[in-house]
């Protein structure tokens, strides 16, 4: 079946269109807006892609398999990327992906059997100061224990990806959670020590009360 | 005491919002420069301002500039780079999500500086958020009048866009960045060119990292001589945002004049060592930079040489500058620094980012494609047991082959600290060669109950 965008996406692929000088420019964001819609992008994304943009099938595909974040395979409902590179690797990333690959049932590079999770393995995602931690779909989730992690998982499973990212996600509050009770940097200013302001909160106290490792 | 500069709105309520930044100060800079000086003016400061590029090559700002030669029906592009991707670094992010309109801000002074009408801000997939910040922001400044046609009432339009990547380390590179801004594989280009003379849609084009721009508003506003003196350095000046990642007491962000030491910015600003172990080595400014070990003595006793100064003290007592970082044969990078305590296995975190740079290297050039694979396979053999007594100088020898013989510098930043490990740790990897790793090896010692939690 061939691929629309909704009529708002189309708007905004128009309204993308007129930021650059060249239309091809749009590539990028225009994959970005039919994956938002599509999970994926599929082939049929790729014929819709090529005929909006006037560009070949073969440039569209070059360009989707060059970046790690465009699919060109369907994936679960969530995707959580688990960072591994040597910042979160010293703080426990490793301690992390054993605990998703044992709750989610899948290795990195698959998707739950339930169809709810696919976990992949990171690079780098810039936020070494709050390591360890993930990313699940659009939100990053930092300062990560085991409880912790399982509670996240929970929420995506059970109130779906917005709900738990209003609820769990450090957004930029650079390592404390901005719902709940979680103090964060953002609504209480850090007190300068020294010539320095300090950003990040404190990382995770140890919880002992956890059932699970 | 210096008055926080970069992140003094950090602190703040809904510190995003155009009302809030602006009761704390926001665009009063952009107003008056648009409306009160010259182009030619604001270039100057920003040149006095002795700021070195804040996105890891240390290159002048102000130089940068001045490469910009328009020809005739030419138009001038702003690039700013927010691909923050080098493991380590995780300072830009921080202005976009708390304090975007300082970027919209400097982004503004910036065009009109160097006569552009446009800025596509660069950022990297994975930060949805702070595209989302960042849009935000430009919306409301765009309401304001700060940005169109007429900004601030002044005829010279200027457009702030974001455009976001997908994924792709080698996107930071600032040619591959322009490739991947035009719709195209992020592979760097082939330079001279360079991208003052012919860059983003084959036009003028500069780029400049996140916190060079947000930099921008106090240059001007405090001057370029008084903004360079805030630096501890000759020929660096400002203040710089500090990151400490790994095994510290309290890793995260901190701004600080330019020329602190690496032991400051461990035991002051990043509180020690977690649970008070031995410092064993600490990566300076992101991956690319080769490790110093805090055991090795500066040996210059000459005094014509850039360090003799500090001769005879550790490695992480040179300030931290770039001209200083270089001659101590590492890289200043992005200041944020990865710190290992004694549990680390230096083979084994040297494998973590050799992964790294196998994963994600573009693939052009054969020497940086199958050199980063080799690296990999190399040290997996070290890490299980299969490796020979050789197999350490045929690290080096990949290294050195890579090095200089590609279109980019990504492979010289995959060797460089490739080669600062074998040369400050060769007793581990000959170590490791002969015995492979001892059991169970893993560095995350420090922290695991505390992740593991109850078990």
């Amino acid at each position: 079946m061939a691929f629309a965008l909704t009529t708002e996406r189309e708007q905004q692929v128009d309204e993308v269109l007129t930021r650059y000088p060249e239309r091809r420019a749009a590539l990028l964001p225009v994959l970005w807006l039919c994956q938002r819609q599509n999970g994926w992008i599929s082939p049929e994304v790729v014929e819709y892609v090529a005929e909006r943009l006037e560009l070949s099938t073969a440039i569209i595909k070059g360009v989707v398999t060059f970046y790690t974040m465009f699919f060109d395979e369907p994936v679960g409902e969530n995707v959580v990327w688990v960072c591994r590179t040597l910042s979160c690797d010293l703080r426990g990333g490793k301690v992390i992906q054993e605990h998703l690959e044992k709750k989610l049932g899948c290795t990195a590079g698959h998707t739950s059997s339930d169809g709810k999770f696919t976990l992949l393995k990171a690079e780098c995602l810039a936020a070494c100061g709050q390591a360890p931690m993930v990313q699940i779909n659009d939100y990053y989730y930092e300062n990560l224990n085991v409880e912790q992690l399982d509670r996240i998982l929970d929420a995506h499973a059970t109130k779906g990806g917005e709900a738990a990212a209003a609820e769990f996600s450090t957004g930029a509050t650079f390592g404390a959670p901005s719902g709940g009770d979680g103090a964060s940097a953002t609504s209480a200013p850090p007190p300068p020590s020294k010539e320095a302001v300090r950003l990040a909160s404190q990382p995770p106290p140890a919880d002992t009360t956890g059932e699970d490792a | 005491m210096t008055k926080p500069l970069l992140t003094s709105r950090y602190g703040i309520e809904e510190s995003w919002k155009l009302a809030n930044a602006e009761r704390a100060g926001a665009y009063a800079v952009a107003k008056q420069a648009l409306t009160t000086r010259t182009p030619a003016e604001l270039r100057e400061q920003v040149k006095k301002a002795n700021i070195r590029g804040r996105g890891g090559a240390g290159f002048p700002a102000g130089v940068k500039w001045g490469f910009l030669n328009r020809q005739e029906g030419e138009q001038i592009y702003l690039v700013i780079n927010a691909d923050e991707s080098e493991p380590g670094t995780f300072k830009d992010r921080s202005i976009m999500d708390l304090d975007p309109h300082r970027l919209v801000e400097g982004a503004i002074i910036s065009c009109f500086a160097i006569d552009a009408h446009v800025a596509y801000i660069y950022v990297r997939g994975e930060l949805a958020f702070s595209v989302g910040r960042l849009e935000q922001a430009i919306a409301e400044a765009r309401e304001a009048g700060y940005l169109g046609d007429r900004p601030f009432g002044i005829d010279h339009a200027i457009e702030v866009y974001v455009h976001s990547g997908a994924g792709a380390y080698i996107c930071g590179e600032e040619t591959a960045l322009l490739n991947s801004l035009e719709g195209r594989r992020g592979e760097p280009r082939l330079k001279p060119p360079f991208p003052a003379v012919k860059g983003a849609f084959g036009m003028p084009t500069i780029v400049n990292n996140v916190e060079t721009v947000a930099s921008v508003p106090d240059i001007i506003e405090m001057g370029g001589d008084a903004w360079a003196a805030l630096g501890r350095l000759p020929g660096d000046g400002g203040v710089r945002i500090y990151g400490v990642s790994g095994h510290v007491k309290n890793p995260g962000l901190f701004e600080a004049p330019v020329g602190i030491t690496m032991r400051e910015l461990i035991d002051d600003y990043a509180g020690g060592m977690l649970g008070g172990r031995p410092l064993k080595a600490v990566i300076p400014g992101g991956s690319s930079t080769p490790v110093l070990d805090p055991r090795r003595k500066i040996d210059a006793p000459n005094e014509d040489h850039p360090l003799h100064k500090w001769h005879g003290q550790s490695e992480i007592d040179v300030p931290m500058g770039v001209d200083t970082y270089r001659a101590l044969g590492t890289m200043l990078g992005t200041c944020c620094a990865i710190v290992m305590d004694d549990t680390v296995n230096m083979v084994e975190a040297c494998r973590n980012l050799m992964r790294f740079y196998k994963h994600e290297s573009c693939g052009q050039c054969t020497p940086c494609r199958e050199g980063t694979g080799w690296l990999v396979d190399v040290l997996d053999n070290l890490c299980n047991g299969r490796g020979k007594p050789e197999d350490v100088d045929l690290l080096v020898n990949i290294s050195n082959n890579m090095m200089g013989n590609t279109i980019c510098a990504f492979a010289d930043g995959t060797a460089m600290p490739m080669l600062g490990m074998v040369q400050k740790f060769r007793e581990e990897f000959m170590d490791a060669a002969i015995h492979g790793l001892p059991d169970g090896v893993r560095h995350d010692d420090s922290v695991r109950s505390m992740v593991e939690g109850g078990a």
